[in-house]
């Protein structure tokens, strides 16, 4: 029997015939690395590839790394592997990466997500032998309505905050959510007005030509009156600070795809959990599976016991890899 | 049931009370009145009889859904809530109902008394005409417990603002047994002299916990006290040459206590006492474990009778002579009570609380701490002046408890809880060490912070050694104290023992597993306290 493409290492995962790990939690000598979110981009490794358009985050996070760059779609050959990176749609930068070693393809997705956002590059399905894939949202109660839905209702509460005088505060990661929720907000309703923590990573993505709307920064002297109808975007951790206090009677909203479940959205007592996810749902996960034509798929972090049942009983030879990948979590406020 | 998914979905977009109450209270202005009545008779409590099981429900969403059975029952505890999870699950509606919610509920009790199959297709017919949000709602009327963040006293509050009357009187009207078929809007809110349901209780006064002791509470001159009994707290009622006992929790346990059939050779009509059910050796109550086996008994078979006779600790007087007590002094309720208890004969099943006498706090707390050895819970303080209050007023009643025992364990299981502690490990198992084993002997689901919740969940999911269903069996790592009420021999307990209230009062991250309690010790405990 021959070497399989990619194994599963103690440090992560592995491919053999190229020498590299793939989003590894143990320190290695190459990394390849899927996005820039904390669980797959590590501190650490000799050396890093990544999507050009993910290096200005990661090294934003990490610091002085030696880091190379690769282009979606673009071909390269380390050892006996042929590697490539493809759009995976979770966060600006992040991809799939595919690897090729004598004919047999195996596709490392990391996190990903399948509906358009009109921010990040589109999820492009790669067809391969294997498919390592994520469950973070794979039960059936998921299902995510349409970006465009969630969009009116965000801004609905906007507005209605605007008119009783209260200001709304949304709660979401500094990178990836944080600027997809602007992306989907309205700035005729009012200024938007962002923590230092979102607003450094906006500065990281405008710089490499990304599109966002117009923030302002908190600082010490900000004011809510200073700022008429103005939304707070900041990271969950300060909802719940002193921060919050400059702005006055608030209205405090989070974003994330667990909002879709009453007793998790009661348990973070905000007044409006608005179903935002980077991950892809149920429809999403089985069909982007489905669209890959992989015989074998290997289930990461998330439901993987059921999910990977669930694949099963679909007639694919479907396995469960234990990673220190975490998803969207549900509790903390990582990531 | 737009109207009143509208309604729902305002009281949980918000986690101000003011906001619910005003969302509430316009919804009691504007909705139809049948649809009001069964909105007041659903957040008190009350909901129409079952119509479908939850194991057909979840069959039928299963179906509809095209989806395997056992994915929806582990989808389930994810959610947290079986009506949820269906209404995830099921594909887009094809229509849009716009019909009363008592419409539905009229629905659902025709269909209870249908075929099955013929349920199915009502059910299957309105999940295909309701969005997600009404959807949640109708499998919550088949699936019972309305609790979706608005309390019965907010409930009140709200209808009070609603229709201009008093609090305290529509909580004395809500009371009792009735339905939206017994009763009309009329009659339950509004009429001048309702025809007064001759079994219907007052709201229970009850009392918050003292936690710093009485010194704050001025001078003891102005104070009454009696012990905190752990029994039933209930009413006993004698009107219309009939007699009723109800529970604090609002159902009707007459039949469940045959022996206060004798309180009315002994009282007149017109008397409603407050006080505490209690199985008595004769002299002093027997552990909480044999009145648990009158309860929910619509007949109790002799041997239970003999075994653990119930008798009744008055604690108070709400009606006299047919008239409501409640505005007089309790000091002058106490008097008048003891006045009437006097009389009867030894064997009567019911006595008056013994008053404790004391003329300091010190005093009191020296007599607090005999409780344990009169098999009571605690002491009750009760301002002399006091009124019986409807429901949990701070200030006048206060209940001084004794510190409850506590046991150092390990935990060796846990369980993911429902409803708001959904997808978190809440529910654990708890062990004492028996030489180098360890011997489960209570669960605990309460005392833990949201945040100490979470990192035990974290915990749980790197620390599992074996699932069973739902129940993971976890590394014997961490140590908890456990905090309880009380201690009894218990056949049916692997370790001989049944505590009474067990909660987490702390977690021991300070105490290496093998310094947790043992059996001996609980042993011990039994031996002294049991």
């Amino acid at each position: 029997m021959r070497a399989p493409v990619l194994t599963f290492t103690p440090n992560g995962i592995y491919c053999p015939a190229g020498d590299f790990h793939i989003d590894p939690w143990g320190r290695v000598d190459r990394a390849l690395i899927t996005h820039g979110h904390s669980d797959h981009a590590r501190a650490g490794h000799a050396r890093y590839l990544a999507t050009a358009a993910a290096a200005p985050v990661i090294r934003h996070r990490l610091g002085a790394i030696e880091l190379d760059t690769i282009a979606y779609g673009e071909r390269r050959r380390i050892g006996d592997a042929t590697v490539s990176f493809h759009p995976a749609g979770h966060v600006p930068g992040s991809a799939q990466i595919r690897v090729e070693v004598g004919g047999e393809v195996c596709v490392a997705s990391g996190d990903y997500k399948t509906e358009p956002d009109g921010l990040c590059e589109p999820f492009e399905p790669v067809r391969c032998h294997s498919f390592i894939t994520e469950s973070t949202f794979g039960l059936p109660v998921f299902r995510w309505r349409p970006q465009a839905e969630v969009a009116a209702e965000l801004n609905q509460w906007w507005r209605d905050c605007a008119q009783a005088g209260v200001t709304p505060l949304l709660g979401a990661y500094s990178f990836g959510k944080a600027q997809r929720l602007l992306a989907m907000l309205d700035p005729a309703i009012g200024p938007i007005l962002t923590h230092g923590a979102v607003e450094n990573t906006n500065a990281v993505l405008r710089a490499q030509g990304l599109r966002l709307p117009e923030t302002v920064q908190v600082t010490p002297e900000t004011r809510a009156t200073d700022h008429p109808g103005a939304l707070v975007l900041a990271p969950p951790s300060a909802l719940g600070s002193t921060w919050v206090r400059r702005f006055g009677a608030v209205s405090t909203g989070f974003a994330s795809g667990w909002m879709q479940l009453r007793g998790i959205r009661r348990r973070r007592s905000v007044d409006r959990g608005f179903v935002v996810s980077d991950h892809a749902d149920w429809d999403g996960l089985n069909a982007a599976i489905a669209a890959t034509g992989a015989e074998n798929v290997f289930v990461t972090h998330g439901y993987t016991e059921i999910f990977s049942r669930w694949l099963t009983e679909r007639g694919l030879n479907a396995g469960i890899v234990k990673t220190e990948f975490r998803g969207e979590a549900a509790e903390d406020d990582a990531a | 049931m737009k109207r009143f998914a509208r309604l729902y979905a305002e009281i949980d977009a918000t986690t101000r009370t003011s906001r619910k109450v005003a969302a509430l209270a316009a919804y009691f202005r504007e909705a139809p009145e049948p649809d009001r009545l069964w909105t007041v008779a659903l957040f008190s409590g009350r909901r129409p009889r079952r119509a479908v099981t939850a194991t057909r429900l979840r069959e039928w969403a299963a179906e509809r859904a095209s989806l395997p059975l056992w994915l929806v029952e582990e989808a389930h505890p994810v959610v947290g809530d079986l009506a949820e999870t269906i209404a995830l699950i099921l594909p887009p509606p094809e229509g849009d109902e716009d019909e009363t919610l008592a419409h539905w509920i009229d629905v659902l009790r025709d269909a209870a008394k249908a075929p099955e199959e013929e349920r199915k297709a009502t059910v299957l017919a309105a999940w295909a005409q309701m969005d997600m949000a009404r959807r949640f709602l109708f499998n919550k009327l088949i699936t019972g417990s309305f609790r979706v963040g608005v309390s019965r006293k907010l409930m009140t509050r709200a209808l009070a603002e609603a229709t201009g009357r008093d609090e305290a009187g529509l909580t004395h009207r809500l009371m009792g047994d009735w339905t939206p078929d017994t009763v009309t809007w009329h009659s339950l809110i509004e009429a001048e002299d309702p025809v007064a349901d001759a079994s219907r209780p007052y709201p229970f006064c009850l009392a918050h916990a003292l936690e710093a002791g009485p010194d704050s509470l001025g001078d003891p001159a102005d104070w009454r006290a009696e012990w905190k009994w752990d029994g039933i707290r209930g009413q006993l009622i004698l009107r219309g040459g009939a007699w009723h006992l109800w529970s604090r929790g609002e159902e009707l346990i007459s039949d469940a206590f045959p022996e206060f059939a004798r309180a009315a050779d002994f009282l007149p009509e017109g008397t409603v006492i407050d006080g505490e059910v209690l199985a008595w050796d004769g002299t002093a109550p027997l552990p909480f474990a044999a009145l648990q086996k009158r309860i929910g008994r619509k007949q109790v078979p002799k041997s239970v009778l003999a075994q653990a006779p119930a008798l009744m600790i008055a604690y108070d007087l709400l009606e006299w002579q047919g008239e409501d007590l409640r505005a007089v002094p309790f000091a002058e309720r106490r008097a008048q009570l003891d006045t009437l208890l006097a009389p009867l004969p030894g064997d009567a099943p019911i006595l008056p609380s013994p008053p404790l006498a004391f003329d300091s706090w010190e005093g009191l707390a020296a007599q607090r701490a005999t409780a344990r050895d009169r098999r009571a819970e605690g002491l009750m303080l009760k301002r002399a002046d006091s009124p019986y209050h409807a429901g949990r007023k701070r200030g006048d009643w206060w209940k001084w408890k004794l510190d409850p025992f506590t046991i150092d364990a390990v935990m060796i299981y846990a369980q993911a809880g429902s409803g708001r502690r959904a997808n978190l490990y809440t529910d654990f198992t708890f062990a004492v060490w028996d030489g180098n084993a360890l011997v489960p002997f209570t669960k605990a689901y309460s005392g833990l912070s949201d945040d100490e919740f979470r990192q035990i969940t974290a915990w749980v999911g790197r620390n599992t050694q074996q699932r069973f269903g739902p129940v993971r069996q976890v590394v014997p790592e961490h140590v908890f104290e456990i905090a309880f009420e009380g201690i009894q021999a218990s056949p049916r307990h692997k370790s001989g023992v049944a505590l009474r209230f067990p909660r987490m009062a702390r977690w021991r991250k300070d105490k290496p597993v093998q310094e947790a309690n043992t059996l001996a010790d609980l042993k011990a405990m039994l031996a002294a306290y049991g």
